[in-house]
């Protein structure tokens, strides 16, 4: 990236700077403005830089993102919202970076939780931020990081307070309307001692496939299926074509003993840019799963670094769908800091047609972190011959009593599996489709709320051949 | 039933199978024995259509059809049933799904309509309960994370439920303890009819204490060398193959 197009970035920052939450806070102007400066410097993260030597975000360079300053109402269709909105759970609703409370849903929170937008928690909750926003993500780490911290409009903030259990999650529901526009927001999630929640993070465009897809109005292309219908024909008149970009940081603290599971389902549009970082800090004891379903975006990079202290344990499963020329980027990274911490994880990637995926996958055994126990995972499947799955796993252990495994495969569909399924009466197509879903599937079936694994599962079977799956037989 | 005639198959240019002659006629059980590398398997995987395997000569003619000529779900559709040495694992498919979309693949080839979801699950679990497992194991992935003895069993419930013509039963004794045996020589037992037949390939004797063969043949080196009643395999136990495969080098 050169500095003459963060240039531009930051001259545009100045039409926006004076609305943006949090102008009588000192510490946060400050961070601000710390933050710019390093994103004057250095642009967006270049291909020469390790952890990004899989993604080229140049596609960022020849766009010139803008932001909106506030939010603009009526271009929300609330119909398309709800097909992506949980039911039961309390919801959390941003609009191109900004936080819409008639669309939210808030009702009948407990009194000693927060849930609310980053704008009114910075006016009202301004000490807690002091203490933690920054705390997690490190703006020195990547450029991305510095861009988010300088440019969030708003943002989702949860405080859940010691020895709370929420019986219902917190959705998230990011939605970017606009074509070119940039819509970059940061949350903050806490869960004192003993709480334990669970959080969505759903990232959606104006038209998603999976609104279009339930439309009919694809025309019928049977080796693509609808999602490459809907790229053709009408569904991307309507919108789904928009380009914008997302830039979204989430900070998580999960302190001693608590519990938090958060689930990140993006499914941008298909000219979208998406950057989404997510930094966890865990506590003695502590459990954090994650569960990052990447489906869309034209470029997409997630970010998942956890640092785990004493005998917490984590969780991070993954899954990414590419078709077309999609580019998807997994990075994480887990710090085991102290002795005892667990972690298992597990990102497995379906590309098809000219679609590309990247697994970079770090765990960092501390010289402290004795009787570490840790297993990685990735497992690509390529369905077609221009497809590419780019997978780095890396172990850097400085500890002497830990037990540390990987694995990676890079494959297509196994050969012994479609027999047996021909033996059991299937033909080969239908067979090869029933694999690759499955494979997907798995991942899927993880998801324990209801609602989200439906409609996690309704934009897998949106993405490919549905012929040989039948829905309502699963 | 099945009639095969000078089947002669190579894999990778090698000839396994020598020249196979085999009738058997339908209600009938015949088992072939023989020892490891004999060609037991390659038999078996041949006449379900697995592929690697190539038929240089002789027919496998299946009721008045060209078996080898028909693709692997022809054959299954047709009453064709493999009982796997190794069931293979498929993660993210539940058994229920399987079986629902094997079922109905077969009524659909017969021309008849899906199964109804209600009279489906009553099936499904009758023959569960036959067959002494868990209706939890319907919901799970298939074969995944089940042991040797649930894989065996969870084959002869898909034979159960699908209800072929023709089951072989690919080394499934090997690997079970006693008690699996029995419950799955159980299932195997009430399957028994005189329109159905059954091919059981095996190492042991052991099997045939709980299914009784009309024929047994012994197969080595390709070819088939000697065929009996069930009493063949009692004096196999006892002197071994290397009885069967001296007598052949001495002929």
């Amino acid at each position: 990236m050169t500095t003459a197009t963060a240039s531009r970035y930051t001259a545009e920052y100045q039409t926006i700077a004076s609305a943006l939450p949090g102008q009588n806070l000192p510490w946060l102007q400050e961070l601000r403005n710390d933050a710019l400066k390093k994103f004057s410097e250095q642009g967006f993260p270049s291909p020469r830089e390790e952890e990004w030597r899989y993604t080229n975000v140049s596609g960022i360079e020849k766009k010139l993102f803008s932001p909106q300053a506030s939010l603009t109402a009526g271009d929300v269709d609330a119909e398309r919202l709800k097909t992506c909105q949980l039911q039961d759970a309390w919801v959390v609703v941003l609009v191109n970076g900004h936080f819409s409370a008639e669309l939210s849903v808030l009702d009948g929170l407990p009194e000693n939780v927060s849930v609310m937008s980053m704008a009114d928690a910075l006016t009202t909750q301004p000490d807690t931020l002091e203490r933690y926003l920054g705390l997690a993500a490190n703006q020195a780490e990547h450029s991305f990081i510095a861009f988010n911290t300088a440019w969030f409009t708003d943002g989702l903030f949860v405080h859940v307070p010691a020895k709370q259990v929420l019986d219902r999650p917190i959705q998230l529901l990011h939605i970017v309307t606009g074509a070119d526009t940039m819509a970059t927001t940061r949350n903050v999630i806490i869960a004192d001692e003993m709480a334990e929640a669970r959080v969505i993070e759903t990232f959606i465009a104006r038209d998603g496939v999976y609104a279009a897809g339930l439309s009919g109005t694809g025309a019928a292309i049977a080796r693509d299926g609808v999602y490459a219908a809907d790229l053709s024909g009408t569904g991307a008149a309507a919108g789904t074509d928009n380009a914008y970009l997302t830039a979204a940081v989430t900070e998580v603290f999960v302190e001693q003993n608590a519990e938090l599971t958060l689930y990140k389902m993006q499914s941008e549009s298909d000219k979208a840019y998406h950057f989404g970082g997510c930094y966890i800090k865990q506590a003695r004891d502590a459990r954090f799963t994650h569960h990052n379903f990447a489906f869309g975006g034209l470029m997409a990079r997630s970010d998942i670094h956890v640092d785990l202290d004493h005998a917490s344990e984590c969780e991070l499963n993954g899954l990414y769908l590419g078709v077309k020329r999609q580019h998807i980027d997994n990075h994480t990274r887990i710090n085991h800091l102290k002795p005892y911490a667990i972690s298992r994880e597990l990102y497995k990637g379906v590309l098809d047609d000219r679609a590309r995926g990247v697994f970079q996958g770090r765990v960092i055994v501390a010289v402290d972190a004795q009787k570490t126990d840790s297993q990685m995972n990735n497992r690509n499947l390529l369905l077609s011959d221009d497809a590419e799955a780019d997978t780095k796993p890396q172990l850097e252990i400085y500890a002497d009593d830990v037990k540390c495994g990987h694995g990676v495969t890079v494959g297509q569909l196994d050969e012994k599996s479609i027999f047996y399924l021909q033996s059991r009466c299937i033909d080969e197509e239908t067979a090869r489709n029933m694999l690759t879903f499955a494979f997907a599937n798995e991942m899927v079936d993880k998801i324990k709320i209801k609602g989200l694994h439906d409609m996690v599962l309704e934009q897998l079977l949106a993405r490919f051949p549905q012929e040989g799956v039948n829905k309502e037989w699963l | 039933m099945l009639s095969i005639k000078d089947l002669t198959v190579n894999v990778n240019d090698k000839q396994i199978l020598k020249g196979i002659n085999l009738e058997i006629k339908a209600g009938e059980i015949h088992a072939i024995m023989g020892p490891n590398g004999s060609g037991k398997s390659t038999l078996s995987h041949v006449l379900s259509g697995k592929s690697g395997y190539t038929v240089t000569g002789g027919t496998a003619t299946y009721q008045g059809k060209d078996l080898l000529e028909m693709a692997p779900e022809i054959r299954a559709r047709e009453g064709v049933f493999l009982a796997f040495q190794y069931p293979v694992e498929i993660p993210g498919v539940s058994n229920v799904y399987l079986l629902k979309a094997a079922l109905n693949s077969i009524r659909k080839h017969h021309g008849q309509s899906e199964v109804d979801a209600m009279d489906f699950l009553t099936l499904v679990k009758e023959k569960v309960r036959l067959l002494e497992m868990d209706e939890k194991f319907l919901y799970r992935a298939v074969n995944e994370g089940f042991s040797g003895g649930e894989k065996k069993r969870n084959e002869i419930l898909q034979m159960a439920i699908l209800e072929p013509k023709l089951c072989i039963l690919d080394e499934t004794d090997s690997g079970l303890d006693i008690d699996a045996l029995k419950i799955v020589a159980e299932g195997v037992n009430s399957l028994r009819s005189p329109e159905r037949s059954f091919v059981m390939v095996t190492h042991y004797q052991r099997l045939l204490d709980y299914i009784k063969p009309d024929k047994v043949h012994v197969l080595a080196h390709g070819r088939i060398v000697k065929s009996g009643g069930p009493e063949l395999a009692l004096e196999l136990e006892e002197k071994g193959y290397s009885w069967v495969e001296d007598n052949q080098a001495a002929a």
